[in-house]
């Protein structure tokens, strides 16, 4: 489980997370919604130590990696994987060097069975004969779904999702939640996924925690946040312009 | 209002306004040279921890020393032959223009072999590797490295360090060849000073101490290079605009700190 406790973080003058509480289940996928800007992205790199709060302590499974070292923090790293907003694929390697480069560095496999094991997790995702394209070479579709191969490979405990469908049409989109949804369930894994396709991605999470000036406005299940009466989320989920969001 | 407050509001605003003016920058420039000692402290140890692997180091010797080679050795070849001119000049003003090979030689062995290939190599190789670091810090690959417990220290900084201070002394080499060679075309074949007289003088003059205090600099300033500009990619922000300003940073940088760092070591290897 991963734990934040009265989270703050700024940059300059510009309050993001304001005394933010969230618990994370484990072994479930958590939803974290939220208008643009509003510090989802933020919240996630907390949780794997990317960046420090000035205030408030970040737990996994009960131990404190706020203020961790290197070392011990690379030893709870290797419990997690990430898929980024922009992927985040090395652009100088193709792509079975991108899914191979964390089991070349960080296991002692030989060639055929690192192999063997992305094109394992390649085809998991749905990709065949991309081993020697480059990243620049691929759709946003297919990057994302190399990019979640990458991060599956090592097996983490959690996976964090950083906008996983952000610039895929709604068919790739809704291909992508289900991949998702199922490698979960196959693996078991912790997953947080930062989005804003509402309602669409009440269809795979088990909790949803909204977002809303640096706090967590609500949490609970997709069904409880469809009946919600808060005025904050059903302005979000319907996507009305009048209500309490402002958009400049 | 009465003066003394006049005089309150005159000197307290406009005197605590100036400290501030003054100030913030002061402690801006302080905290950078804070991080980027910690940088270079952490990427010395970081080369003895985790170097990197061979491979990755020998293709940075390429990128850094061999795709250089052809800027380098234009470079010698037109500032020996401009050094021939200007000495030759300047020589039979006195009657010694047999000394042009100690001329030539020993400014270049001294000084403007380790100096010109160090900022040729800062515009060439060094803009490019701020150039790849930042672009890899923007798109997050280097926060990708972190997530999956990687050093990126080890994959990025250490091999272009190692790299840049083995071919630092090689180009510096290199240049120093090429030079002479440039400056014997234009002083033996287009001059005609005596050619025994060329190379005797520069055998004689030149010492040992000569080219170990060339290659000790050229070995520095290979640090200087890939310190400055690994630093500057490292911490880039804002999108490519970002970018731009951190290639532009790290080579200004990179130059001045050669230039400042070449007369301190020149003064302690006289």
């Amino acid at each position: 489980m991963i734990e934040l406790i009265r989270l703050k973080k700024s940059f300059g003058k510009q309050l993001v997370l304001n005394d933010l509480n969230l618990k994370i289940p484990a072994g479930k996928i958590t939803a974290v919604i939220g208008p643009s800007g509003e510090g989802k992205s933020v919240l996630l790199k907390h949780m794997i130590g990317l960046l420090k709060p000035d205030n408030g302590k970040v737990l996994v499974d009960g131990e404190d990696i706020t203020w961790m070292g290197r070392r011990q923090l690379n030893r709870i790293r290797e419990r997690f994987g990430m898929l980024f907003q922009g992927v985040a694929l090395f652009d100088s390697m193709t792509v079975f060097e991108n899914v191979a480069f964390p089991l070349e560095e960080k296991t002692r496999l030989s060639r055929d069975e690192i192999r063997e094991r992305v094109h394992d997790a390649l085809e998991h995702v749905g990709l065949k004969n991309v081993d020697d394209k480059y990243p620049d070479q691929l759709s946003g579709g297919m990057k994302k779904r190399v990019g979640l191969a990458r991060a599956l490979l090592l097996k983490p405990d959690i996976i964090l999702f950083d906008e996983p469908t952000t610039g895929l049409d709604p068919i790739i989109c809704n291909a992508m939640h289900r991949l998702i949804k199922e490698t979960q369930e196959r693996f078991g894994f912790t997953a947080v996924i930062v989005t804003h396709e509402v309602p669409s991605i009440f269809e795979i999470c088990d909790y949803v925690a909204m977002l809303y000036q640096g706090r967590i406005q609500m949490r609970g299940t997709p069904a409880e946040i469809r009946e919600t009466e808060d005025p904050v989320l059903r302005q979000f989920i319907t996507g009305d312009l009048e209500g309490p969001l402002q958009f400049v | 209002m009465q003066f003394s407050d006049f005089h309150y509001f005159f000197w307290g605003v406009s005197l605590s306004a100036l400290l501030s003016y003054l100030g913030r920058p002061a402690v801006s420039v302080l905290r950078e040279m804070g991080r980027m000692t910690l940088f270079l402290l952490y990427a010395v140890w970081m080369l003895f921890r985790a170097p990197g692997k061979p491979i990755h180091i020998l293709k940075q010797v390429k990128f850094i020393g061999a795709k250089s080679f052809f800027v380098i050795f234009l470079t010698a070849a037109f500032t020996g032959m401009v050094l021939g001119l200007q000495g030759y000049y300047t020589l039979t003003k006195t009657g010694t223009e047999g000394m042009l090979g100690s001329v030539v030689a020993l400014s270049l062995i001294r000084e403007l072999g380790p100096v010109l290939a160090a900022l040729m190599v800062t515009g060439r190789a060094g803009s490019a590797i701020t150039a790849e670091i930042g672009i890899m810090r923007i798109t997050e690959q280097i926060d990708a490295l972190e997530t999956m417990a990687l050093e990126p220290f080890k994959y990025l900084m250490s091999p272009k360090i190692l790299a840049a201070l083995v071919a630092l002394p090689l180009l510096c080499s290199i240049f120093d060849v090429v030079g002479i060679a440039g400056g014997y075309l234009v002083g033996v074949k287009m001059m005609g000073v005596n050619p025994g007289a060329y190379l005797n003088g520069m055998e004689k003059s030149v010492e040992w101490k000569d080219v170990y205090s060339g290659l000790v600099k050229s070995f520095s300033f290979g640090l200087i290079i890939s310190w400055v500009c690994c630093y500057k990619g490292f911490y880039t922000t804002r999108g490519a605009e970002g970018v731009s300003r951190s290639t532009t940073d790290a080579v200004v940088l990179s130059s001045i700190l050669i230039l400042i760092w070449d007369y301190f070591l020149t003064s302690i290897m006289m």
